[in-house]
């Protein structure tokens, strides 16, 4: 029962340490957000951060997680205290099915948190992991942009 | 979005016309409720595919109902108490139940004010709605919710309902944001993937190796604790507990034996294949007129081909079955509840009231993909657990490699030029499996496992909806363009190697990129610029208006050549009776062909939620580059082999083009539908770019390399 941290609270889901955080994630400990999509590091859907970097939950294995820290998307804010990036994709209303927000949102979240100001080819480069089918993709780099933007004045 | 063809259109059948999905569905209180705490309950039989679609019915909704948009709840579409509003596809949702709702929501209102004048004895014409309150005069007289249990909506809705002229529109015409979005960015539980159910088990199908491989037998061998095996015919499945054993208990594959035989035709040679095949097809006359006996000056003769395409669906096709007794519950993210109970009920060999289909969200869908066939999966499986909800999850192998494919296809297209170069005649033959196997239609299930099955039902091959219904392969085949002489012919292929249904804009891809190109070369041999050539043989002023808009958005007048730059134009209307969009594309010839830019404006007739069109236009349009510059499904003589995503690429975010969309307004205009009116014409835009760029026609999609140098080497 590999023990770790997810959203800043102590898990210990009840499977083997070579089931994969994916599986730990929408199975018992209850957060669906993380999505399936291939199970071969292949799309993005299922990209969650481990220790502050985007990583793939489908292939990560429990054993590998333990002791560290695995934030979702569940985890970067809720509807009463959004993540800026959040905000930012209702406001550009950045998606048509969803499916691939979960994982792009973690991605860019690690993105502005390396670099805050990050120029729309930066974006592309650190997207370009995952797919989107919907075609989205040009509304989701103007909401990672917005989000930037809020960010800095923030800050500032 | 999507795709193929959506509600029959409904014979005369005596009674008063309605519009849209009303007429076939005609009580009010099918399509909404009203609750005394102030709630509306709207019941559209159109389901939410990714394309917003619930949002945009229900602003026609509170438009009409004069009420916040706030007080409106959807519930999703299920049988057997939802409208039977047959398929949401072929950009027809707002004209079918947009228009349906808002005729229900008119005739209610007026239901509502005519017994709240009754009751309060102020006149009709003195009632105003105020946010569901009824105002006269000397205050509040009533409301939909002091009414909401008065059993006002058990009736028939009233042909002689008025709806809300367009001036007076507050709601419907704005870009109110999408409901289903913040779910979707919070990361909550909105999928049939997220379905859980108390004591639900968890299934994966054992495929074989091969297409139309027979089960000999499964080895015999111990299970993990928890796992079963199903197995009916070649269908074979496996159930666990928990989702992580189903996976590995997946793995008993190798304990089946199958007996597997070469059916695919060679991929390397695909489109003399199609035409071999299409000398044992049908044929038929799509549309022929005979109106000059000029003789031409010129012919052009071209020939165009494009692959197998793919759904390519983000997520693999899921959904959840529960046997109860003699009767199953099914939660689907199917286009078509009712349809897909149909097929369910003739596989299962019982009566449809047996069955019930629950609609729930799926990732975006693009046609009829694999929702349906995962539901007899889930079915099939679910039946060894009687009691038990069970939930079947595709892999990404099998969404890619055994969903129903868009038919590869073959246009042969000869013009006719007079001496001035105008168009004078065009004949066109197309040579392409049929684009509809959607269930609930023919009298044998569809459906992907009833093949399979000891007791197996024949894979017939796809139909072609009648050109009245949209068309399937010879959709968009008859140019809108100015033409006296004119000869369409098709050609549906009678054997289906690789089964083929509806994909966003089916025949449509082709053809209008076949029309284009074949544009673009007239125009070249009459020293006509591309769109000027264009506007002179056209005579609908809302297509000339677009593909004026496109062009001075792109500076079209003004371009200028650039090394390894290209740029090309392409029009289309949608089914040649929906939405009009016209396109200019940018692209680059490096290592291979990009598309940067693309410059678009658009004619959907009525707008309900502008950014919603903008969202459906740009989707489509990065869908239609997609397609042009990547995909194609691979196969060898028994399996189709693109069947995860490093071997069915489809565009990233290091490459999807800029676009820039224009809207032209028309609040008084019928609805046009948006989803599938951008694709075609994006495709023929970047082959008309590439022909700027490189000074070669591709006749082959995907544009490739390969395909490119073909066209290089073949070009005159």
């Amino acid at each position: 029962m590999p023990a770790f941290t997810l959203n800043g609270a102590a898990v210990a889901p009840d499977l083997p340490e070579d089931a994969s955080l994916l599986h730990a994630l929408r199975g018992p400990l209850g957060l669906s957000g993380t999505r399936f999509g291939c199970g071969t590091e292949q799309c993005g859907s299922c990209m969650v951060l481990l220790e502050g970097a985007p990583a793939y939950a489908c292939t990560l294995s429990l054993a590998t997680v333990a002791g560290r820290s695995v934030t979702t998307v569940e985890g970067l804010g809720t509807p009463a205290a959004p993540h800026p990036l959040q905000a930012a994709f209702l406001a550009e209303q950045a998606g048509q099915c969803g499916y691939c927000l979960s994982g792009i949102l973690v991605s860019a979240a690690a993105l502005l948190a390396a670099n805050p100001d990050p120029d729309e080819a930066a974006i592309r480069r650190a997207l370009d992991p995952h797919l989107c089918r919907c075609g989205s993709h040009n509304r989701i780099i103007r909401a990672v942009r917005r989000a930037a933007a809020a960010m800095h004045g923030a800050t500032a | 979005m999507s795709h193929g063809f959506g509600a029959a259109l409904p014979a005369e059948d005596g009674r008063p016309r309605l519009p849209g999905s009303l007429h076939l569905n005609r009580r009010l209180s099918q399509w909404l409720e009203f609750h005394a705490d102030g709630r509306v309950t709207l019941k559209p039989g159109k389901v939410e595919l990714g394309q917003g679609i619930l949002t945009a019915l229900s602003q026609i909704a509170a438009e009409e109902l004069d009420i916040g948009f706030g007080r409106i709840r959807v519930q999703s579409a299920a049988t057997p108490d939802s409208p039977n509003e047959a398929v949401t596809s072929g950009s027809l949702s707002v004209q079918d139940s947009g228009s349906a709702i808002r005729h229900a929501c008119a005739a209610a209102r007026a239901i509502f004010l005519s017994v709240a004048a009754q009751r309060s004895g102020v006149p009709l014409e003195a009632l105003r709605v105020e946010d569901g309150a009824f105002l006269g005069p000397a205050g509040e007289v009533g409301s939909y919710w002091v009414l909401a249990d008065s059993g006002l909506l058990e009736t028939e809705a009233s042909p002689e309902a008025r709806p809300k002229p367009p001036e007076a529109r507050r709601i419907a015409g704005t870009s109110v944001p999408r409901i289903d979005l913040p779910d979707k960015v919070f990361g909550a539980a909105r999928y049939v993937h997220d379905l859980r159910l108390p004591g639900m088990l968890h299934a994966r199908v054992v495929r074989p190796p091969a297409r139309r491989a027979v089960l000999q037998s499964v080895a015999e061998g111990p299970l993990p604790e928890g796992v079963q095996l199903v197995r009916d015919g070649s269908f074979l499945a496996v159930l666990a507990e928990a989702e992580w054993q189903a996976e590995a208990a997946a793995r008993i594959a190798s304990r089946a034996l199958w007996a597997a035989e070469d059916t695919l035709p060679e991929e390397a040679t695909l489109a003399a294949w199609l035409r071999e095949a299409g000398g044992r097809g049908e044929h038929s006359l799509v549309l022929e007129r005979a109106d000059s006996a000029a003789p031409p000056a010129q012919t052009i003769r071209r020939s165009f081909h494009r692959p197998y395409i793919a759904h390519a669906s983000i997520a693999p096709s899921c959904a959840v079955a529960r046997w109860e007794g003699e009767a199953v519950e099914v939660w689907s993210h199917s286009q078509g509840p009712y349809n897909l109970r149909a097929d369910l009920a003739k596989t299962l060999r019982c009566a449809p009231e047996q069955v019930v289909v629950r609609h729930g969200e799926g990732a975006g869908c693009y046609g009829h993909n694999g929702a349906d066939d995962v539901a007899l999966d889930a079915v099939l499986a679910a039946r060894a657990v009687p009691g038990r909800p069970v939930r079947l999850l595709w892999s990404r192998a099998e969404e890619l490699g055994w969903s129903p494919f868009s038919s590869a296809m073959l246009v042969d297209v000869e013009a006719d030029l007079d001496a001035a170069g105008n168009l004078l005649g065009w004949r066109s033959d197309i040579i392409s499996n049929g684009h509809s196997s959607r269930p609930g239609r023919a009298p044998e299930p569809t459906l992907l496992a009833a093949s399979m099955l000891a007791e197996p039902f024949p894979v017939k091959p796809s139909i072609n909806p009648p050109l009245v219904g949209g068309g399937g392969a010879q959709r968009n085949a008859i140019p809108v363009y100015r033409l006296p002489n004119l000869h369409v012919g098709l050609t549906r292929l009678l054997e289906m190697p690789i089964r083929t249904s509806a994909l966003r804009g089916l025949g449509a891809l082709i053809n209008v990129w076949s029309i284009e190109s074949v544009m673009d070369e007239a125009a070249a041999l009459a020293g006509a610029d591309p769109l000027d050539y264009r506007l002179r043989h056209l005579d609908d002023p809302r297509a000339a208006e677009v593909l004026k808009r496109a062009a001075a958005m792109a500076g079209w007048a003004g371009r200028v050549k650039r090394e390894g730059f290209g740029m090309g134009l392409a029009f289309a209307r949608y089914k040649n009776s929906g939405a009009y969009a016209a396109v200019v594309a940018e692209v680059e010839a490096a290592e291979r062909v990009f598309c940067r830019r693309l410059w678009i404006a658009g004619d959907v007739g009525e707008v309900v939620n502008p950014d919603g069109v903008l969202n459906q236009f740009e989707g489509g349009a990065i869908h239609g580059a997609s397609v042009a510059l990547l995909e194609q499904v691979r196969f060898d003589r028994q399996r189709i082999t693109s069947d995860a995503w490093e071997t069915y690429p489809i565009l990233r975010f290091s490459e999807a083009p800029a676009v820039q969309i224009e809207l032209i307004a028309r609040p008084e205009a019928p609805f046009l539908g948006a989803g599938e009116a951008t694709m075609g014409p994006t495709i023929a835009a970047i082959a008309a770019g590439i022909q700027d760029a490189l000074g070669a026609r591709p006749r082959a999609l995907p544009f490739t390399p390969e395909n490119i140098a073909a066209a290089m080497e073949a070009a005159p």
